[in-house]
Order: structure tokens, then C-alpha cells, then sequence
């Protein structure tokens, strides 16, 4: 007698549980780092994002940027969890491909954001930034800037192998209409996206190149790095820094006059429109696929004739970051 | 008879100390005379050295009198006795290798410079404590050629003999050395013999314990033997042979307990 | 052991070459003399004091946080918190003197207080609880950085008062311009050599590193030593927060974040042992000033940023090997 209402029991609470689960959906977010305010804010839409569709949102991060084994282990146990979609921003492109490929057998909808794996088809679907297109809005901005004075151009980069960073360099390189070599790079250093990194960057290639007048930065922080160096030799007012982001603090220092222009990109749409696809997939089990272009916009105060772009206004009000 | 002794310079009466259902120290009693080298022996679980640590201040017995120069004393800690003139010279010696004889010799005790220098600026008077550590080197014949070598450079028993030095340079009452000559050669045993026998000579009794019968035989001047707690004899090393010293030890032979 | 020592006229030359440090003290000073010779043969623009100005300012901030790596490292412990504890201490030092408006010197005052107060948690884990230096500081250098990104909000702090950045202010000695916090940073480096090498504490430190057990069977209270090295530490890693405030011109929550390997490829570079008791102050700033060195050089030469990464690493093994070989330790 006992054990068949000990069984009924059971068997109520598995269909109600099945029953629950079926109707939360759940969607994951594992973005590269939680301290970078691109992915605050990437992780900030997409709970509105859920908390607006319905569903729950699961998020994790990697330690540092390169930290694949955490993102690795994050997509286990979103997919253990019952995660049926799951946004990823890949720190190492390559390395996470086959812990992705194991979630896409079991069912899961793998979206990346941001950075494209590394083959880009190994997820489902890209929401990115086009990063190229990012530097060669910035290239042919400063070449429409200079003119036809001749320049010396210097590159503070991100670290070795990280393709957002290679992507951005040599976009810039194109809208600029310069090849990898050209005499007119005068000086390429690192900067791991860190602003005191960046600023001893800057001061070394001046001690290279006094007469440096254009400087590309792979992000604001490096920007705001050179600039400090720049204003420490006497040599602001004569240069042109363009960058790449569109935070906040960016925008303001362009329209400061600190950053010529950069290149922004909209983190919280690539989450939203991830979150949406992922709910999509899990209602309808239709999949999205390809890739889709969350856009970038040049900001500037300064614009140039044939170079698109918006004012600091229109960027502030659509930066990421504290506002 | 009369006990024309004179007045020990370090005596422990009934001296009890128990580890839960262990007994160490069961009634022990120790007494080391003036200008003696006194060998403190027994076999493992005799209590040799719970006894050694009660003298140097290393643990607290649980009942029982020590008197240092007749006055009772209580040890808190081996710097308490060490304050109060009792020096020892640790089995591993206690020097740290890479520092200069000097520096070892004045561990713990350096010496500043006068005035505000030393006072206020805290600074070391390295070229005093240098000639102070030449001087003690030289009392005790320890022939090293420079204060300054560190003492890694040093042998075995060149590094004993440091460690002699700087006992027998604070020391003013007792010196305790530990198990001196237990990893030393024959050559540089029988230099730290000697050396035993220079900081007895300089007015500094000295309680020496040891594993080694030949040596305690050679340099010792009495031979405390310790047995089951307690002390079951003081032979005159001159008077007894090492067997019977051994005997004693180990049961194997049975002492009428008689006035120390 | 029988001879007594008699000095006599004629061991002079002997008597000097006792006095000549070990190949790992010469070692530091003879390999940054090659390199700035190396690079001042490949390019013009390497021997210039503005230049050299620059390499200073370069590695005040990594040089400064060595000196409190050095004390810690002499005592046989290591600290890799320290590029997080002076993050958090420009960011407490920023953001009170921005946001609350507070008088500047009292900001920095609270920046230097915060990074003392992890400086002390070190130590009493690492004394009271015993737990070992690298894990205690692996556990305190995540909880400064997720301390510094939630008071932060990982937000680069801006706009900051003049007195904060004072130390980033300059006066020219001839041509060269020279900034006032590459001056306080020698001035830390002087003072530390003295403490270490001419106190009593200098010695106890050396002590405590070389031999704990002989240190505390002589008297000295090794707790409460290792507990004012990690303590003293933390305040170096304070006054680093200001030079780091001073020279980048912002309080930036990123900071810092290789500073821990940095901050000890210095001390090991510039000869100090990592199992403790044996190195020098001096060696440090070497290490230090050998990294920017190669970085101000390959970058002058033109060479990619990856090789000084490369550079840096064969230096790092060449100097512990040195120390190794020199037949130091028995």
C-alpha cells in the first residue's frame, strides 16, 4: 500500500517538474570576461532581453581574456542544465570549436556574439560587429582626415593571435588603402587593450618616431593610453588617434577631442537578438543561421567628406558603459 | 660524611611532567656543580629529554622545583631562560646558513650603533659586532680566518664551533649542547671535544647530552644517567666502565639510590 | 681549526676579493649594461636621457610594487595579490576624491589605508591561520579584483584633481625632463636598502628567510616579523597605486593585472632567491629597469612586441640558472 502511493508520489512530481521545465526556457550567455563593460552590458540586455520573453537566462564568463576552459566547461553544464540555446562570445575561436559541436548534437542552438569562431560555420549563427568593417571605417576616416600630408602612422594592437584585434588592424590598414609593411607604419606595438600598456606603447614609438601624426588603437582604453603620452611629449594637438568601441567613456573622449573617431558597436543588440533566436528555436525549433551584421557606426565631430558617420550625440545615447 | 660539595649551579628537585596517560618526568631529580661538564644520558623514553627541555625552558613541568644559583626560577619559554643566562646549543645548530659568522653569532642580540644612530635610525654596528665575534673566536681557539665567511662555506664542525662560540659568548651561567659531535667525523669530533673543554675551562658548566659513550666518556666530568623518569645514578666516568654506565642505563644492572 | 686568525700585510688582495659580491650580485648590474651597450649600438635614439627618463617612468609603477615583492620574497614567501591591491587602492584613492569630492590628500590617505588593511590580511593568514603565502595571496588577489569591478562597475575613473597626479609633474635636469614619482621611486628603493641592510629588522628579515626555526629559537617573534613584511608590503603597493594614478592620469580598474608575474620576473632578474634569505634591494630595480629596458630597445628597433615577451622569458630562466650554478646554496 505504501509503496504504490510512495510511487504515485513520484510520479507526480516528475510530471510536474517535466511540466515546469518544459515551460521555462532556458538560454545561456558565456561571454569572455565579466568585468569588461562590453560584456556587462551584453549580459545586461540579455536578461532584459529573457526576463521580457519568458525565459531564464544561465550566465558564466571566463577569468581572463583567453580563458577557454572555463567558457568549455560553461557549455557543458548550460547543456546538462537544459540550456536550449546558448550565446557565446569565444575567447580562444579555435579550441572552443568542439565543445560547441558536442552541445549542437544534443539539441542546443550555438550562436556566437561578437567574435566568429574559428571556422565561422562551427556555430549556428554569428551576431557580430564586423570587425574589419570597424577598422576600415576608421582607415578611411583618417585618410580623409590627413589629406595628402604625408603620415606616419603608428598601430597599438591588441596580443598575439586574437582575431578581433588582427581583424580591426587590418581593416584599418584597407580603409586607410596602405598594405601590412607599407613604410608608412613606422611603428606596431601591443597593448592587451590596457590603457598603461598602451601609453608606454605610445611613449616607446615616439622615442622611435617623433613625427608620428596618426595612431590607431585597437581599443579606447589604448587610445586614452596614447593620448596621455602625447600630451606628456607636448605632441596632442598635431595627432590623430582613432579607435574602436563606441563605450561610453570613448564617445566622451571624442567629444573631448581626445579621440579623432571610433568605430561603435552595439553589444546589447547582439545580446537581444541572440536571446530572441534562442527563445525562437526552443518555442518553434526553427534555427537561425548565418550571420548578421548588429552594426557599427563611426562617431566623430569632426566628419569627413565620402566617410559615413554620426555625431557624439547619437553615440552617447547609444554607448555602452555608465553614461 | 659531610658533603663538602659546593652549591649547585642548576638543580631540579621531584620534577613531574605527564603527556595524558604517559608519564615523562616522574620524580626527577638533576644537579649540575660549578666548572663541570656534566653528560646527561638514557636510552629513548627515559625522559632525557623532557628533562633537558624542563632546564632550558622549552616546556613547563607539572610539579616539582628547579633553583638556578640556589634562587627558584620558572621558565616560560627558552628565551625566558635564556634571559636568565641559560644558553643551548641546538642539535641542527640553529644558524642561518647564508648569513656571515657575525651576523650568526649576534642573531637576536645585534648591536646598533651609539647615539642617534642606533636609537632613532636603528643602524647596526656591523665593524663592532665583526671584532666582538673575533674576540669570542679567538677565546675559544676556534681558528676560522674571516668573521665575514658565510656560514655555509663552513664545515661541519667549523660550524659547531659557531654555534659553541655564540652560546659561550651570552652564556653566564650554563651551557646546553645537544647531541654536538652526532654528525661530525673523528677528526672534527674530537675539535669540538676540545672545544667543550675550553668553555667548561672559561668558568661555564656545561650539561652535554649524548647518544656517543666514548665521547661522554672522554670529556665528561660526571655522568648523569636517566632511566623511567627519573635519575638512578651519578657515576664519575673515571670510576666505572662504559659497559657498566651502559648497563645501568638500559636496567640491566641495579644502583642503590645514594646522595648526588 | 687550531691557527688563529693573524692579519697580516700582503692578504690584502685576498682580503678584497672576499669582498667582491658573488657573480648573481654582479650578474643583474653586467646584463643591463650589455643590453643598453646592445642597444645602443642598433639605434640613435636609445641613449638619450629623455629616453631614459622614459624607461624610468616606464617601470616606476612594476618597480615600486617590487620592492614590497622583494620583502616578501626574502622572508620565503611570495605575494600575488600586489597588482590587485594597488588597483584597488587607485581606484579607492579616484573615486573618493571624484565621486565624494573629498579633499584629495585625505583620498589617498583612504587608497593607502585600504591597501595597508590587505596588506595586514595577508599577513594574518599567512601568520595566525598558517596558511601558505601563495595560496593565501592566489585566495586575497581575486577578492581585491572582484572588490575593485563591483565598486567600480569596471569603470575607468576620470577627471581626477590635481593633487592626485602632483607626482606625474616634472622638472628638468638639463635637457631631460624627469618626473617627480621616478624620484620617489629611487628614494623607496634608497630607503629600503638601508632597512635591509644597515638595521637590526633589515637583518631579522634576512633571517626569517634563510632560517624560520633558527630565527625564533633566538628570540626573535618570526610571527609578528612576517606579519609587519607583508603589512609593509601592502603600503608599497599603496604608494604604487598613487604612482600609477600619477602617471596614467586615471584610476583604472584593469590595472595591474600582470603586475604580480612582472613584479616578481623583477626580483628574480635582479638575483634575490625565491626560497628567501639571500638577494638585494638594488638587484630589483636592475630586474626592473633590465625589462624596460628591452621593451624601450626592441620597440626602437622595431622588432614585434611578442619577441620582448620571448626576450623576457630566456632572461628569466639565464637568471635563476646563474644563481643555481654560482654553487650559492649547499
Amino acid at each position: 500500500m505504501k509503496a504504490r502511493s510512495h510511487l504515485l508520489l513520484s510520479l507526480l512530481a516528475c510530471a510536474a517538474a517535466s511540466a515546469y521545465a518544459q515551460q521555462t526556457i532556458i538560454v545561456g550567455l558565456i561571454t569572455k570576461t565579466d568585468t569588461n563593460p562590453f560584456f556587462v552590458k551584453m549580459k545586461e540586455g540579455a536578461t532584459q532581453e529573457a526576463q521580457a520573453k519568458g525565459a531564464k537566462l544561465m550566465s558564466a564568463a571566463g577569468k581572463f581574456d583567453g580563458d577557454n576552459a572555463t567558457q568549455v566547461t560553461a557549455i557543458e553544464n548550460m547543456t546538462t542544465a537544459g540550456a536550449k540555446a546558448i550565446l557565446i562570445t569565444p575567447s580562444d575561436t579555435k579550441a572552443i570549436v568542439p565543445a560547441i559541436k558536442k552541445a549542437r548534437d544534443a539539441g542546443v542552438l550555438v550562436i556566437a556574439l561578437d567574435t566568429p569562431t574559428d571556422p565561422q560555420n562551427a556555430t549556428d549563427a554569428l551576431f557580430a560587429t564586423d570587425n574589419f568593417k570597424a577598422g576600415v571605417l576608421i582607415g578611411q576616416y583618417a585618410k580623409a582626415a590627413m589629406g595628402n600630408k604625408p603620415v606616419k602612422i603608428a598601430t597599438l594592437d591588441l596580443a598575439p593571435g586574437i582575431t578581433v584585434g588582427k581583424l580591426r588592424h587590418d581593416g584599418f590598414l584597407q580603409g586607410f588603402g596602405i598594405k601590412e609593411g607599407d613604410p608608412k607604419i613606422v611603428c606596431s606595438q601591443d597593448t592587451q587593450g590596457d590603457q598603461a600598456k598602451g601609453q608606454t606603447a605610445m611613449e616607446n614609438c615616439l622615442q622611435k618616431a617623433p613625427d608620428i601624426n596618426v595612431v590607431y588603437t585597437i581599443n579606447e582604453p589604448a587610445a586614452a593610453g596614447a593620448h596621455q603620452a602625447l600630451k606628456a611629449a607636448g605632441k596632442e594637438k598635431g595627432v590623430l588617434i582613432v579607435s574602436v568601441d563606441g563605450g561610453c567613456a570613448g564617445v566622451k573622449n571624442v567629444k573631448a577631442g581626445i579621440i579623432a573617431a571610433t568605430s561603435q558597436q552595439y553589444p546589447l543588440k547582439m545580446a537581444q537578438l541572440g536571446v530572441d533566436a534562442g527563445v525562437n528555436y526552443a518555442k518553434t525549433g526553427k534555427k537561425v543561421s548565418g550571420y548578421t551584421d548588429t552594426g557599427v557606426t563611426l562617431i566623430t565631430d569632426k566628419a569627413m567628406p565620402g566617410v559615413a558617420s554620426k555625431d557624439t550625440k547619437f553615440g552617447l545615447d547609444a554607448c555602452w558603459g555608465n553614461k | 660524611m659531610a658533603n663538602t660539595a659546593p652549591a649547585p649551579v642548576l638543580q631540579a628537585r621531584g620534577l613531574i611532567k605527564r603527556y595524558g596517560h604517559v608519564t615523562a618526568l616522574d620524580g626527577a631529580d638533576f644537579d649540575l656543580l660549578p666548572g663541570e661538564i656534566l653528560a646527561v644520558i638514557g636510552d629513548n623514553g627515559a625522559g632525557k629529554s623532557t628533562l633537558i627541555k624542563a632546564l632550558s625552558g622549552a616546556l613547563i613541568p607539572d610539579e616539582g622545583e628547579i633553583r638556578l644559583d640556589g634562587n627558584v626560577v620558572r621558565f616560560h619559554s627558552p628565551i625566558d631562560a635564556r634571559r636568565q643566562g641559560i644558553e643551548t646549543v641546538y642539535q641542527d645548530l640553529a644558524v642561518a646558513p647564508a648569513m656571515t659568522i657575525a651576523e650568526n653569532l649576534f642573531l637576536g642580540r645585534e648591536v646598533r650603533r651609539p647615539g642617534i644612530l642606533g636609537s632613532v635610525f636603528r643602524c647596526l654596528d656591523k665593524k663592532r659586532m665583526v671584532t666582538e665575534a673575533i674576540a669570542h673566536m679567538k677565546d675559544l681557539q676556534i681558528g676560522i680566518r674571516s668573521m665575514k665567511q658565510a656560514v655555509e662555506t663552513l664545515s661541519g664542525g667549523q660550524r659547531q664551533g659557531v654555534a659553541v662560540a655564540r652560546s659561550a659568548a651570552f652564556a653566564r651561567h650554563v651551557v646546553i649542547m645537544d647531541e654536538p659531535t652526532a654528525a661530525l667525523g673523528v677528526k672534527e669530533s674530537n675539535m669540538v671535544l676540545e672545544l667543550i673543554r675550553r668553555v667548561r675551562d672559561r668558568g661555564l658548566p656545561v650539561i652535554l647530552i649524548s647518544h656517543n659513550m666514548p665521547h661522554v666518556f672522554e670529556v665528561s666530568d660526571r655522568i648523569h644517567i636517566q632511566r623511567l623518569g627519573r635519575r638512578v645514578a651519578v657515576v664519575n666516568p673515571r670510576e666505572i666502565k662504559m659497559s657498566d654506565a651502559v648497563a645501568i642505563m638500559t636496567g640491566a644492572m641495579q644502583v642503590e639510590p645514594k646522595a648526588a | 681549526m687550531s691557527t688563529q686568525t693573524v692579519p697580516v700585510a700582503g692578504t690584502n688582495l685576498r682580503g678584497l676579493l672576499e669582498h667582491l659580491p658573488p657573480i648573481t650580485a654582479i650578474g643583474p648590474f653586467l646584463a643591463l649594461f650589455v643590453a643598453c651597450a646592445f642597444f645602443a649600438s642598433q639605434t640613435d635614439r636609445f641613449l638619450a636621457g629623455q629616453n631614459f627618463s622614459l624607461i624610468l617612468q616606464q617601470v616606476m609603477v612594476v618597480g615600486v610594487i617590487a620592492i614590497g615583492q622583494t620583502l616578501v620574497i626574502l622572508t620565503a614567501g611570495i605575494d600575488l595579490a600586489c597588482g590587485m591591491i594597488m588597483a584597488l587602492g587607485s581606484i579607492v584613492m579616484t573615486k573618493f576624491a571624484v565621486d565624494y569630492g573629498m579633499n584629495p590628500y585625505l583620498a589617498i590617505a583612504c587608497g593607502l589605508l585600504v591597501s595597508v588593511a590587505f596588506g595586514v590580511l595577508n599577513g594574518a593568514l599567512i601568520t595566525m591561520v598558517r596558511l601558505p603565502p601563495f595560496i593565501v595571496t592566489l585566495g586575497t588577489l581575486n577578492i581585491a579584483f572582484a572588490i575593485t569591478q563591483i565598486y567600480s562597475k569596471s569603470q575607468t575613473v576620470t577627471g581626477l584633481p590635481d593633487e592626485l597626479v602632483v607626482l606625474g609633474n616634472t622638472f628638468h635636469i638639463g635637457q631631460t625632463a624627469v618626473t617627480y614619482g621616478t624620484v620617489l621611486m629611487l628614494g623607496l628603493y634608497l630607503l629600503t636598502w638601508y632597512v635591509l641592510r644597515q638595521t637590526t629588522y633589515g637583518r631579522h628579515v634576512y633571517a626569517v628567510g634563510n632560517n624560520p626555526e633558527a630565527t625564533r629559537l633566538m628570540g626573535i617573534p618570526t610571527a609578528r616579523l612576517l606579519l609587519s613584511v607583508y603589512t609593509l608590503a601592502g603600503l608599497i603597493y599603496g604608494i604604487a597605486a598613487l604612482l600609477a594614478v600619477a602617471r596614467t592620469g586615471v584610476g583604472d580598474p584593469q590595472a595591474g593585472q600582470t603586475d604580480n608575474l612582472d613584479s616578481i620576473t623583477a626580483v628574480v632578474l635582479g638575483g634575490t632567491s625565491l626560497f628567501g634569505g639571500r638577494g638585494m634591494i638594488l638587484g630589483t630595480l636592475i630586474g626592473a629597469l633590465i625589462v624596460g629596458v628591452f621593451r624601450n630597445g626592441l620597440t626602437l628597433m622595431g622588432v614585434p612586441s611578442v619577441y620582448q615577451v620571448l626576450v623576457t622569458g630566456i632572461l628569466v630562466i639565464l637568471a635563476v640558472a646563474t644563481d643555481r650554478l654560482s654553487g650559492r646554496r649547499r
